[in-house]
């Protein structure tokens, strides 16, 4: 699960890490009014969207205005939230439809000496979380570690005992960091690591990490994910989700417990199993086909979960084409088969619908869709199921 | 021979009394798994199919005898049940259970990192040697007796294998499902190398998929220790990046773990990839005829 900036800053600040001073405000006259309240000579406006690059991003309908910018006065911070607020801010993770913008942070200027980066994440080769830093603050981490991995310093910690002090110094010595400076990033590093173990994050990023012309380490971004299998001991974190960012398929989807991600093709599909899902889609590219989706049903197709699967996949209009790709293990392949046909009268079918069953009761399942009077197209094994689909869209 | 379990294993499955619990326990009863306790704490001196309920572990092992635990306990239970398993000195442990925190996993991974333990999954369909044991939730009628050793990060894509190597009359040594989560007990190199070792196997059939470095670690070690013929299919060539792909480890993220670097790190060990999903059986046949 993602959260705000100014929602992973609450966060940092409750565990006494550096953040500026900032206030939310949701109309231009709440930025006026935050700019006021600050109290400095100059202060940042950001748009709060989930997704990354919002200082290069700009606003679809007017691509003069940056999603973070520098205001001068209380006015200027008006003028700069009325802008962003309500319109669409397109980034490189966007897509070119862009995210709305419903609140933006207000937050105080600092006198910035260094820009530098922080990461935690989960490293899967080890099995341990691991804080990386690096001098190139600011930038892409992805083209840092691309371009100049040498630049990117790493310490794996146990999450129990936490990143040790030595930790810290080393890291220091490796980022040039000296005098009351390490004392600051001292504090500011394991307690980002405490917190990344504490609320089950997947991802705590500080870019840019910022020294201060005072010699004080202090967060000016604050990105935090969270394990969505640890959310059930984090009642006060899931409250901060923002269903606005998601995508609608998505959210309906996972109030039907299915698994599933919007793509942008053509054809539907429905399979059971995560690995089988994946593989579906990647076969109906090898046959000339574009997956308008990826959706695991699990383990348990019922009849009310197919037919939600159905109405998700019809919902979107690029779909043009449904496959099917079922392997009935302790599931027969009967049940399936008597779910695909219940939930297909009742979803209103107006796209061809391609069933590739395998495995448990096969034989009798595929004599339940032969003898249904619903149109389906029975496909014979997985090439076959693709080149019936690729084939039905005419 | 085979690996981790053979009809000699004799299994407690902890969580028995639970839904999942009771329907898996009870098939593999019928495979002919020797299944021989159940434990759910505080449901100690109940009968469940027939066998005893302990409350711990260790009152199972001590009194049943036993050498591995299938676990289906909540995911908010798991890690603990994994630990106890390990402190009542159980080898070989199974746990299904699918949506354990990943701290958990890291917590559970400390302790296990350098003992004499196997830990499968979790968030896996488990282990079955066939016609011997079945420790997991797999249809156990699709496995035939044969050469091949199967494992996978995935579940029904695993079956889809299996069910194609049968077709074309290889039956399989142990199939070994290593869960879907970015921090799981067992290695694709750990099976790597008690395959190469396993006097029945003769070929390898490895299932990747999108997410962290596995399988270029799988094929880095396949170049320099594994002498068996090994084909392997990686699923998620059209997945997009930063989207978690319904197993927890299934995400391209930073850029990294994506199909196209595992494929390219498999063929560079002349290790046979599939194409198609449909092809899995027809890889593991070109990789024999290869070695030959």
């Amino acid at each position: 699960m993602k959260i705000h900036e100014f929602q992973a800053k609450h966060l940092l600040r409750d565990a006494q890490i550096a953040v500026p001073d900032s206030h939310v405000a949701r109309t231009a006259e709440e930025a006026s009014a935050a700019f006021g309240k600050l109290g400095g000579p100059f202060a940042v406006v950001k748009a709060q969207i989930h997704a990354g690059g919002r200082g290069k991003g700009t606003i679809k309908s007017n691509p003069e205005q940056h999603g973070v910018q520098l205001v001068r006065s209380a006015a200027e911070a008006a003028e700069v939230a009325g802008n962003l607020l309500g319109n669409r801010l397109v980034t490189i993770q966007t897509g070119a439809e862009g995210q709305t913008v419903n609140q933006v942070l207000v937050e105080a200027g600092c006198e910035i000496d260094r820009e530098l980066y922080l990461g935690i994440v989960i490293d899967r080769s080890c099995g341990l979380p691991v804080l990386m830093v690096s001098s190139e603050g600011g930038m892409n981490i992805e083209e840092v570690a691309a371009k100049t991995p040498e630049l990117i310093f790493k310490e794996s910690f146990d999450p129990d005992a936490g990143l040790k002090p030595y930790q810290v110094r080393k890291l220091c010595y490796r980022l040039n960091i000296t005098g009351k400076s390490v004392r600051s990033a001292d504090a500011f590093m394991r307690a980002m690591c405490r917190v990344f173990v504490d609320l089950d994050c997947s991802l705590a990023e500080i870019n840019p990490l910022v020294l201060t012309k005072a010699g004080d380490m202090i967060a000016l971004d604050a990105k935090i994910n969270f394990d969505d299998n640890a959310l059930f001991r984090h009642p006060q974190i899931v409250e901060l989700r923002d269903v606005n960012e998601e995508d609608p398929a998505e959210v309906r989807a996972a109030e039907a417990d299915l698994s599933y991600v919007q793509l942008e093709g053509n054809i539907g599909c429905l399979v059971n199993g995560a690995g089988l899902a994946m593989s579906t889609m990647d076969l109906i590219k090898l046959h000339g086909g574009e997956p308008a989706n990826f959706l695991d049903v699990g383990g348990s197709a019922q009849v009310e979960q197919v037919t939600e699967a159905f109405r998700i996949l019809l919902a979107d209009k690029n779909v043009k084409a449904v496959l099917v790709n079922i392997f009935g293990g302790i599931m027969r392949c009967t049940t399936i088969a008597n779910a695909l046909v219940a939930a297909y009268k009742q979803v209103g079918f107006n796209v061809p619908l391609v069933v590739r069953l395998e495995g448990t009761e096969v034989e009798e399942g595929r004599r339940i869709l032969a003898e249904s009077d619903v149109d389906i197209l029975a496909a014979s094994d997985l090439t076959d199921a693709a080149n019936k689909v690729v084939a039905a869209l005419g | 021979m085979s690996i981790l379990i053979n009809k000699s294993t004799r299994v407690v499955c902890q969580g028995i009394t639970g839904k999942a619990g009771e329907f898996h326990s009870k098939n593999c009863l019928e495979y002919g798994t020797q299944l021989v306790a159940g434990v759910t704490p505080g449901k100690g001196g109940q009968e469940v199919l027939g066998l005893p309920v302990f409350d711990t572990v260790a009152e199972a092992v001590e009194k049943q005898g036993v050498d591995a635990s299938m676990i289906f306990v909540p995911p908010a239970f798991t890690a603990d049940a994994i630990l106890e398993s390990v402190d009542a000195g159980i080898r070989t442990v199974v746990a299904i259970t699918e949506g354990v925190p990943v701290v958990d996993m890291v917590r559970v991974y400390d302790v296990i990192r350098d003992a004499d333990v196997h830990l499968i999954g979790p968030n896996c369909p488990g282990v079955i040697t066939a016609d011997e044991c079945k420790i997991g939730i797999m249809p156990g009628y699709i496995h035939k007796k044969g050469s091949v050793g199967v494992m996978s990060r995935s579940g029904t894509l695993t079956y889809e294998a299996v069910w194609q190597l049968s077709e074309v009359g290889l039956g399989q040594t142990t199939c070994v499902g290593l869960g879907g989560d970015p921090i799981v007990g067992t290695s694709f190199i750990d099976l790597l190398k008690m395959f190469q070792e396993d006097d029945e196997t003769e070929a390898i059939m490895m299932i990747g998929e999108i997410g962290g470095s596995a399988e270029e670690e799988a094929a880095a070690f396949v170049k320099e220790h594994v002498t068996k013929p090994v084909a392997a299919f990686i699923a998620g060539r059209t997945a997009p990046p930063g989207k978690r792909m319904g197993h927890a480890g299934a995400i391209i993220s930073g850029g990294k773990g994506t199909a196209a670097e595992k494929i390219a790190a498999l063929e560079e060990a002349n290790i046979e990839v599939a194409e198609s999903p449909a092809d899995m059986g027809t890889a593991i046949e070109r990789a024999i005829a290869k070695a030959k």
